[in-house]
């Protein structure tokens, strides 16, 4: 193996520190008029795009190349069940999936892993987009079950080799889609906020947020296919429903081993009362320190009922046990973006706004007029919380007699 | 029996600013800590050594050589032994070189019982690391847990978080567990642990030291490439409304009804 990674030529470098500035790790450094390359280097090429003397140089050693990367065609998303009903993700995943096989010129798939009768949701994968749709069905696959998802999802994706594989970036998305890929051996790009196809060379352009949403980061799986992706719920809108639409249904025969069963779902809780779902929410209200208490949640809870809305709370809120860690948006709980997003007594500190910032609309309801949420809401109250809901709901009631 | 923790030092991300003028991060003055999702996992694992008397807990990260740091914040904590996997080699690893860089350290270091690591980690927030590591271990992995309700020598059970509420799982051990926060409320570092904190020294291992193929480690073995760094769009603040709470329900009605919301 000769020397790979980023090199610096020392009779090039002029010391000018362009690189030192351009890197957005704080990874090089001009010592004694050359630049030196640090510990903490991610290898992102920044610096060798910005180096006006051609000093930096990107080594990726003899690469491996896969034998047959154009056997791989098509594209293939993740129609993600649970607990028998098929999920919002799904459909959202069949609308980036049909642009990203237009603009390719191949067809779209749709992979369906369930119990019995998961077969009833292909025909709405085929309305919505999908030209064939693969179903994996059996008793032992009612419950999401990673290992044997994982085990038969990687079976179908060696047998039908699609160049691209989507799912959603959900709770089950983000456990299987990387047991899958490390089988494979293949490259998985998290929570990407965009999907597009590099028109020179065919690859896919997976866009998302990194360091806190600080960056924004495009990452490509130039050399292996399937090039895989979880994509962030919510930020793909889902086309509309094509009654007319045909499409293959094709059953996939999987049967788990029984002695490789190591794990059982013994029961899955499906909370019906308090649905916490805020990654598939169109509408989130939450609520922070400003709520005052447990009690005053209730009034967060009526004006997410009447406006069909998710709870969601600071983590201020949750750590006082107001409200179960469920609910928490933030770098530590659930980062979303709906179409409306109401903070409420919510100061809106950076781990807060990192997991809401991307959400359409932002209105902000706060006592402190200058309470950091207000830099970032489309439309900020300077409020008691307290009041305005309560008026808001009579206006609102108003308005429906 | 082991319990093997995964930790990984981060720069504490919301320190990290974007300067729109120049185009680059502002990092100045920003601390490198160690990963707080994995703060929850190393508390886990500590419980489960002092529920049932059994298990020596070992942190492992792989990192440049400060990284040493982020084990001697979790010695502190008590956990018994920390491991550095730190080589040149390994730089430039995606989440499958360094997943598999992982396996490699915990097949060397052998008598996994369960192996934890924090949800995702905050500088690259995949999350992918602890499925990937289960895959290439052949292990069963449980992510999202909150709670352990019982573990023996040989199965668990425990509650892991869903979009739907949560699932009750009963795995065999060996298994890979990642954790949210909700799972417990990790603890303050002792002032003994503090102490042998300060004298440790972690095993260092480095390429050598692991039975790997260099094809899988590294710049070689990742699969992904970062083919551009930008910055997100800058998000302004918009209008801003001030007075009586009757008049400002109505202007909070009618945005709610132009949003086609009511």
């Amino acid at each position: 193996m000769g020397l790979i990674g980023l090199v610096v030529v020392e009779e090039n470098c002029t010391g000018c520190g362009v690189c030192e500035t351009t890197c957005p790790f704080g990874a090089i450094q001009v010592i004694d008029g050359v630049a030196k390359v640090l510990d903490n280097c991610t290898l992102c090429g920044t610096c060798v795009d910005a180096c006006p003397f051609e000093a930096l140089i990107m080594k990726s050693g003899e690469k491996k190349e896969i034998a047959d990367k154009t056997a791989y065609k098509g594209i293939m998303t993740y129609a993600e069940v649970d607990e028998g009903q098929l999920s919002h993700v799904a459909l959202e995943m069949l609308s980036v999936g049909r642009d990203l096989a237009d603009k390719r010129g191949t067809s779209l798939s749709a992979l369906l892993i369930g119990g019995e009768g998961v077969k009833e949701h292909a025909e709405k994968l085929i309305k919505h987009g999908a030209d064939r749709v693969f179903v994996i069905e059996h008793k032992e696959l009612s419950h999401f079950n990673d290992e044997l998802y994982a085990e038969a999802a990687v079976k179908l994706i060696n047998d039908k080799k699609p160049e691209i594989f989507i799912g959603g970036a959900t709770a089950q998305g983000r456990a299987l889609l990387p047991r899958i890929s490390a089988t494979i051996k293949t490259g998985l790009t998290a929570d990407c906020t965009e999907l597009t196809i590099d028109p020179e060379t065919g690859n896919l352009m997976q866009t998302r947020p990194a360091f806190g949403g600080n960056i924004m980061a495009t990452i490509l799986t130039p050399d292996n296919r399937p090039q895989i992706a979880t994509i962030r719920p919510r930020v793909m809108k889902v086309s509309s429903e094509d009654p007319d639409r045909k499409g293959e249904v094709e059953i996939f025969p999987y049967s788990p081993d029984a002695s490789r069963i190591l794990k059982v779902i013994k029961k899955a809780i499906v909370m019906e009362e308090d649905k916490v779902n805020l990654q598939d929410a169109e509408i989130i209200v939450s609520g922070g320190r400003g709520v005052g208490g447990k009690e005053g949640f209730s009034v967060i809870y009526s004006l997410a009922k009447e406006l069909g809305a998710a709870v969601g709370a600071s983590r201020a809120a949750v750590d006082a046990g107001w409200i179960p860690y469920a609910h928490q948006v933030g770098q530590t709980g659930t980062t979303v973006s709906p179409k409306l997003y109401i903070a409420a007594g919510i100061s809106g500190a950076i781990q807060h706004q990192v997991g809401m910032r991307s959400s359409d609309v932002i209105i902000a309801i706060n006592t402190d007029p200058d309470a950091p949420i207000f830099d970032i809401a489309t439309y900020g109250f300077v409020a008691d919380l307290h009041k305005i809901i309560p008026s808001l709901l009579a206006e609102i009631k108003k308005l429906k007699s | 029996m082991n319990i093997f923790v995964c930790i990984k030092q981060v720069p504490d991300t919301t320190e990290v600013k974007w300067d729109f003028e120049r185009g680059t991060l502002i990092r100045e003055g920003v601390q490198s800590i160690v990963n707080p999702f994995d703060l929850y996992a190393v508390e886990e694992a500590l419980r489960i050594r002092e529920k049932t008397g059994k298990g020596k807990v070992i942190a492992i990260t792989m990192g440049p050589p400060q990284a040493k740091d982020a084990l001697r914040d979790v010695i502190s904590m008590g956990v018994d032994d920390g491991i550095l996997i730190s080589d040149r080699a390994f730089a430039g690893s995606d989440t499958l070189a360094t997943s598999y860089t992982l396996y490699k350290a915990i097949e060397k270091l052998g008598e996994p019982w369960i192996i934890f690591a924090g949800k995702q980690a905050m500088d690259g927030d995949t999350g992918q690391v602890g499925p990937e590591l289960a895959a290439w271990l052949g292990f069963p992995q449980i992510t999202y847990v909150r709670k352990i309700n019982e573990i023996s020598e040989q199965s668990i059970v425990v509650e892991r978080l869903t979009d739907y509420g949560y699932d009750i799982v009963e795995s065999k051990l060996p298994v890979v567990l990642t954790v949210v926060k909700e799972i417990n409320e990790p603890r303050l570092p002792s002032l003994r642990g503090k102490i042998k904190a300060r004298k440790f020294e972690p095993t260092v291992l480095a390429s050598r030291d692991l039975n790997v193929e260099e094809e899988n480690v590294g710049l070689q073995g990742s699969p992904t490439k970062v083919h551009r760094v930008f910055s997100p769009p800058k998000r302004e603040g918009g209008e801003k409304f001030e007075g009586e709470i009757a008049d400002l329900s109505l202007i909070l009605s009618e945005k709610l009804k132009v949003l086609g919301i009511i």
